[in-house]
Formats: structure tokens, sequence, C-alpha cells
């Protein structure tokens, strides 16, 4: 299956990107997968760019491509002021501009990274309703990571509890969901059926 | 092929001065500039239509009947006439009223508009703007093709025995083109019923106009009305010039850097490479324009834009003789080459009327 990491850590290294990779391995292990990660640091020029221009860039259209196209999605980001960073909002905001279903029906792992444990809540109050939101399937068991989770037990069960759970929405969900991209140049709905949705019945 | 140049209207600060014209100004301006375009040669006007500041062209009829008074050969056009917004009954009397005033010298081009808030200022719902678009273009297609028309749909009051006055000049509709950036469904619009479709080839790389384009001259195709290669395709272009490119980009980038839309974006540069714009010398223009015809196929009217920004009458007046001393009679020839005889010219009130009579022959 194709497995894409979308993580919003901005220092390199970043103990952000290496949850995404951990939970991208733990999940391929259950399930072989090509992973492929976006480093939104890297894009964030084009995301800025795809505001004010209204198209992506070529690294971003390349990035949307690739997770419009995944069978399975993990996304990380940082805590900043108690939610998600904004670099890592505007990259699903451009996303679902470019194509609202772009994460219909996609199983998607949500992960988040902080200082602290205090604000391991950020996955419930903020990731899960926006990836609600842009109708995604959210696994159950979202993993956070505070700076004191690297050094204490705990961590690697729920990296593999989550990552259980992706792959096995992935293998159920494939088979389902539609295809992810519908190419509206290709698909074209003819003229007169939408002259004829709109003229008056009776 | 026709060449022109369309107008946004936009009343912006001319960022080198922070002066900022008054809106008659601006008015006069855009007229100035349209009887420039006649002057040095250039085949097509257009103007925007908005309501809502910074914007002046509300009422594009008004305009452009006043500068058909003062002009000879141009063509009248508009970029876009908001088919969503305005009343289909409103257009179709416009438009042939000014095509009457203009002994045939208009055309115009649907749009649907993209300021939200315009939508309820005129009672209609932006969530419905294909489907508006779709209605009240089959609505203003009857009532120029039909003398007496009933009518019932969605979103107007019906209509029963309705007569729009004037009638279209020789009994023939004015050409329409449908522009949009981004709707397929749009293109398939402007292929179901045999007209134009303009792409304003500004904001987006040229591999998404080309889809868009194909798209419509496949549609073409299906309908009917040719072959893909004989549909009716119109481009924008945006270009800044001086004799040497290194003074157009140091004079341009001022106004680039803050312009509305795009400005504090992307680089000149970046934008340059990403998109239609052109800033540089002339030749830079021509080898930038031709290279349209790649993606676009051979095509019938490239619109320039050369009035936004806050650009100051008198440069914009500069630009206009480069285009047309310089840029288009070239254009002009090298278009003209490899063109495939089977390729028509944008349709004109002349040979719309020449057309309709040699329908009317083969009858008799």
């Amino acid at each position: 299956m194709r497995l894409v990491v979308v993580s919003a850590g901005l220092s390199v290294p970043s103990s952000t990107r290496l949850l995404g990779d951990r939970l991208a391995a733990a999940t391929a292990a259950h399930t072989p997968a090509d992973v492929q990660v976006v480093e939104v640091r890297d894009l964030a020029v084009e995301i800025a760019h795809n505001f004010t221009n209204g198209f992506p860039g070529r690294a971003l259209a390349d990035a949307f491509d690739a997770v419009t196209a995944a069978d399975g999605l993990i996304v990380v980001t940082p805590v900043f002021s108690a939610s998600y960073s904004g670099l890592f909002k505007s990259f699903f905001d451009t996303l679902s501009v470019s194509d609202p279903e772009a994460l219909a029906g996609k199983p998607v792992l949500i992960a988040a990274t902080g200082g602290t444990a205090r604000h391991s809540l950020v996955l419930d109050h903020a990731l899960r309703p926006l990836f609600s939101y842009l109708k995604a399937v959210v696994v159950p068991t979202g993993v956070y990571a505070a700076s004191e989770d690297w050094g204490a037990e705990g961590l690697d069960g729920r990296v593999e509890r989550a990552a259980g759970e992706l792959a096995a929405l992935t293998a159920g969900l494939s088979a389902a969901r539609p295809r992810p991209t519908r190419d509206s140049f290709e698909e074209v709905t003819p003229f007169e059926e939408r002259l004829a949705a709109l003229r008056p019945t009776g | 092929m026709q060449f022109g140049i369309f107008s946004v209207g936009d009343v912006t600060p001319d960022p080198t001065t922070g002066r900022t014209p008054t809106e008659r100004e601006r008015i006069k301006a855009m007229v100035a500039i349209a009887l420039k375009a006649e002057e040095v040669g250039l085949d097509v006007f257009a103007t925007g239509e908005h309501h809502n500041p910074p914007f002046v062209p509300s009422s594009p009829t008004t305009m452009l009947g006043y500068i058909a008074a003062r002009t000879e050969r141009l063509i009248l056009s508009t970029s876009t006439t908001l088919i969503t917004t305005n009343d289909p009954v409103k257009i179709a009397e416009d438009f042939a009223m000014l095509q009457h005033l203009a002994d045939g010298r208009t055309d115009l081009m649907m749009g649907r508009g993209n300021t939200g808030p315009v939508y309820p200022w005129f009672g209609k719902d932006i969530r419905q703007g294909i489907n508006l678009a779709i209605e009240n273009y089959a609505l203003l297609h009857r009532l120029w093709r039909e003398d007496v028309v009933d009518w019932e749909g969605k979103f107007r009051t019906p209509l029963q025995g309705f007569t729009s006055t004037p009638r279209p000049l020789d009994g023939v509709p004015p050409f329409v083109w449908h522009g949009s950036i981004r709707s397929p469904e749009i293109a398939e619009q402007a292929a179901y019923y045999g007209d134009g479709f303009f792409h304003n080839n500004i904001f987006w790389p040229a591999d998404h106009t080309k889809r868009m384009i194909e798209l419509y001259r496949n549609r073409y195709a299906h309908y009917g009305h040719g072959t893909p290669e004989q549909a009716i395709v119109g481009l924008g272009g945006q270009v800044f010039m001086r004799k040497n490119s290194q003074d157009a980009v140091r004079e341009f980038r001022p106004y680039f850097d803050v312009a509305p839309v795009y400005g504090h974006g992307p680089s000149l540069e970046e934008f340059t490479r990403q998109t239609p714009l052109t800033v540089g010398s002339p030749q830079q223009v021509i080898e930038k324009t031709l290279s349209f015809r790649e993606y676009a196929g051979d095509y019938q009217r490239q619109l320039f834009l050369m009035d936004h920004a806050g650009l100051p009458l008198k440069t914009v007046l500069e630009q206009l003789d480069l285009l047309g001393e310089e840029v288009v009679p070239v254009l002009r020839e090298e278009f003209a080459k490899d063109r495939p005889a089977n390729v028509p010219d944008a349709p004109t009130h002349g040979s719309l009327l020449a057309g309709a009579k040699d329908k009317e022959g083969a009858r008799a």
C-alpha cells in the first residue's frame, strides 16, 4: 500500500518527524508499504504563495498528488499555542481548496508532539475535528509524544496500537473507498444533464 | 487573428507616488486607453464588470457605447459580463442596443464573478454560481434567437410572451465567449453552444490552461460544431515592455510587488517563470506570446492586460504604442504562418451575417 507521512516539524532533526517515521515503520510492519514523507517545512513558501496566487507550485502539487493517492496517511504536527501548527493547517487548507475530496474516506492516523504532556488532548480537540471535517476516517488511537515520552515507557505501545489500527483500516477500506481523484477534465457531465437538472418539474 | 486589450478597471494607488486616481480619472483613462487601442491598430477593447470598490466599471454598455461613438473599427467586448448576478433579460437588451449603436462591433464574454458578497447584493447565492450561469445563459441565448419567449426556470420570474428589444442587429446575436479559469463546466457550456472559450491565462501555469482548452476543443467537436482545431479560443496575457528588458523589470517591479491579487506573493522572477506574465523587451513579449500556441493550438483572440496595479495612464499609453507598433504586427505575421486554412477567424458581426445569409440561400 501507499503510505504517506505528512510531518510539520520545523527543526532538523525533528521529534515530529521522528514520531512520523516510527509510526510509518510500525504500520509497514503490519502491511508492506511504500512510505513517502512530505516535510511541510520544505513547502512553506509554496504554501504561502498558494494562498496569494490560487495555484500550487510544483513541489506542493506533487505533495498533494502523493497525499491524494495514498491508501493511508499519517499526519504529525508539533503543538503550537494549544493547537496544530499554522503551517500544518495551511497545508491541509490549500489541499482542500485544490481538491475538497482529497481525504474523503481515507484512513488517517493523527499524531502530535509537544514539550509537555499537558497538551495531549490537542489530538482530540484540534486534529480529530479537522480530519473529520475533511471526511477522513480517523484512526481511533492518536499518538501524542511529549519530550518526556522519548525517555519513558508507554510510547512504543501507543505507536504499535495506532499503527495496527491504521493497517487494519487501510486493508478494510481500500476496497470500499472510491477512487480518490475524480478527474473533472476526463469525466465531464454532459451539458444536457445540467440543463435538465434545472428544468422546472411538474 | 484578433489582438486587443482587456481592463479590470481597478482604482489602485500608484505605488511609486502614493497617488490614487479619482473614479472620474480612472473612467476617463479607460476610455483614453480604448481610443489608443484603435489608434495603434488593435482589434478589441474589453472591459470588466465589477460591483464593489476599488473597481469602476459597473456599467459596461454605457462605457462601451460611448467608446463606440468615438471609434470606427474597434470591437467592443467585456471581460467579463456577469451572467450569474445580472438579469439575462437586461443583458439581452443592453447588448442588443449596443450592437445597433456600434454597427455590429460588439461581442461579449460571460463570466461568473468571484466576489462573494456581490451575489447576495444582487439577491443570488454564490453556491449556485454554475447553475446560475447555465440557466441564465440558456435564457439569454433564446431571447436573442426567438422573437417571443415563454420561459420558466429556477432563478428568475417566469416570462410569458416576452420580446426582448431591440432585436439583435440584422437578426444576428452578438458572438459570445465564455470565460473561466478553472471550471470545466464552463468549457463544456461554451462547447455545447459552439460559442468561444476564453482563458484569462494570467495567474495559472500553462499546463492548467492547456487542459481547459483541450477539454473545450474536444467537446466542441463532440457537439458537432467542427473539428477540435476549429473551436474558437481566446487567451489573456499580461506584459510590461521597454526597449531594454532591464528597464522594463526595474520600472514594473514596484507595481508588481504590491499589485492586487498576486502582490506580496512570489517574486517577479518566479511569477514570470510560472505564468504567462512577460516583463521585458518587445522581442521577449513576441516570443512568449507565440509560445502560447504550443499549448493552446491555433487560436483566434489574444487580449493583453495593460492597465492595472496603479500604472499611470501615460505609461499605459506608451505600452500600447509599443504593443501596436512593435509587437502585434510581428505576432500577426508569425501566427499566420503554418496556420491551417480550415482554422477560422474569430466570428464578427460581418462573418456571422454572411454565414446566416449562406444558410438562408441554401434553404431557398
